[in-house]
């Protein structure tokens, strides 16, 4: 029996428009107020409709906004940590009222509608400090919220048209999933997510949890990251390469998350987890500092907070870190290797990224030479 | 039915149900020490991981796309290389 994992809030959201629907959606639209949305805006609007944030049917009400700052859940009691929005300035639009439909365009094109329900301000600072947990500015995701504009406007989107991805053979959306997943007979399927690419330590987690579950679905979020992230290219080839070489080619396959990063630790930890629910995944790797920046939260933070959902409905699983043992001779972790000091080398971001830098490769005790060799020869490996 | 409580203005509502007080008393016991800092957020985690439990279970059989989708999507998935 090929078990189901239920979607988020117990529907998959479909919010794309049926042919007849999208062609008078598109005779209507230069008659509309309309509003130009950017790429990082365009993805959101596909994650909707595609029902990567089932149960989302559009952007945030006032009410769920406030239940999530307040509760981590939807005013209906889903988990929901971290609100998805649209924010305009009131000069942009100034005679919206709820009830109006609005247009969105993507570099001039209608693109999708949205049913406006709700328009209501919100204090930037209590956003940032219930969802990052501060208010520091040089964290980008406050940075973020502090540049909004201050009026959110909610309700249900329709999807018309969506902007071409820059990987098509890698853009799966969660119906995508599920029938591969059903097609391949896995049962439990642990996601991976990842805005780097491999060394041995993610390779080895990766490994460890597929053992335990059926198949292995590596989800790289694309999309806007901040300078000196590695691009998306890179992130892609490096596992195209490892997947092919490194892995049991029907135990494990790769989609991308086309999503911004938020660098919201715990919280972004939780998303991520509900957006691999709504893929079909059942368990979901949470290793260290997941989704964090600088020393904002701390090592495990992101594990911690998966103890107030019980009803999560996706099993986390957790790793603190893998590493090379030398007397062992083999890739470790603290549950199963009893040396340390000397015998230990870790596999830190910062030692690889700086041998990379340099143009150098940073050992085959780090990363796969096909990964390394990538890196080195991509004109740009680096966010400029 | 429980009691509607409205704290703290209208968009936190919560509700009063009654437990036999033994009971609310082992419960008490239990969370002592522990990250629950009431009765009411133990009976609440309680809860949710029941019912949670519960709709897997009723959604198992339930497929959330028609025969027709998973046709095209096959299709697709094939096109793709991700499917024979």
């Amino acid at each position: 029996m090929v078990m189901r994992q239920r979607a988020h809030g117990g529907r998959l959201i479909d919010r794309v428009m049926s042919p007849a629907d999208r062609e008078r959606f598109l005779a209507e639209a230069a008659d509309l107020p309309t509003f130009e949305v950017d790429g990082t805006m365009a993805q959101d609007l596909a994650n909707i409709a595609h029902g990567v944030y089932s149960p989302l049917e559009g952007f945030m009400v006032r009410d769920d906004f406030l239940s999530i700052l307040d509760h981590n859940r939807t005013v209906k009691d889903v988990p929901w940590t971290i609100p998805i929005v649209l924010d305009l300035q009131p000069e942009v639009l100034p005679d919206l009222s709820p009830g109006d439909r609005l247009a969105f365009t993507y570099q001039g094109k209608p693109m999708a509608a949205l049913d406006i329900d709700d328009i209501y301000g919100f204090d930037a600072d209590e956003y940032a400090s219930t969802v990052f947990d501060t208010t520091d500015g040089s964290h980008p995701g406050v940075a973020k919220v502090r540049s909004m504009g201050d009026r959110l406007v909610g309700g249900p989107i329709m999807l018309a048209d969506e902007m071409p991805s820059p990987f098509p053979d890698y853009t799966l959306w969660p119906i995508e999933t599920r029938v591969l997943f059903k097609e391949k007979g896995w049962r439990t399927i642990v996601a991976f997510q990842t805005r780097n690419p491999p060394h041995l330590g993610h390779e080895y987690v990766q490994k460890a949890a597929r053992t335990v579950t059926d198949g292995l679905y590596i989800n790289p979020s694309i999309g806007k990251k901040k300078k000196g992230d590695f691009t998306d290219d890179v992130i892609i080839h490096t596992y195209q390469e490892l997947i092919e070489n490194y892995y049991l080619r029907d135990r494990a396959v790769m989609g991308l998350l086309q999503a911004e990063m938020k660098y919201g630790g715990p919280k972004e930890a939780i998303l991520h987890a509900i957006m691999r629910k709504n893929f079909g995944c059942t368990h979901f790797i949470v290793g260290r500092d997941h989704a964090g920046v600088g020393d904002f939260y701390t090592p495990f933070a992101a594990q911690d907070i998966f103890s107030e959902f019980p009803d999560l409905g996706i099993v986390p699983l957790f790793f603190k870190s893998f590493f090379y043992c030398k007397r062992c001779g083999s890739i470790a972790n603290e549950k199963i290797c009893p040396h340390e000091g000397e015998d230990i080398v870790n596999f830190s971001g910062s030692k690889i990224r700086g041998r990379l830098v340099e143009g150098l490769p940073p050992g085959e005790d780090m990363m796969r030479p096909e990964v390394s060799r990538i890196i080195l020869d991509a004109d740009t490996p680096f966010v400029e | 039915m429980g009691k509607l409580v409205t704290l703290m203005g209208d968009e936190k509502k919560f509700t009063s149900v009654s437990i036999p007080v033994p009971l609310f008393k082992k419960v008490e016991e239990r969370i002592r020490g522990t990250g629950f800092t009431s009765v009411s957020s133990y009976v609440t985690y309680v809860l949710r991981e029941i019912i949670a439990e519960e709709e897997k279970q009723e959604d198992d059989d339930k497929q959330p796309f028609s025969k027709e989708d998973e046709e095209r999507v096959k299709d697709r998935l094939r096109a793709l290389g991700y499917i024979d």
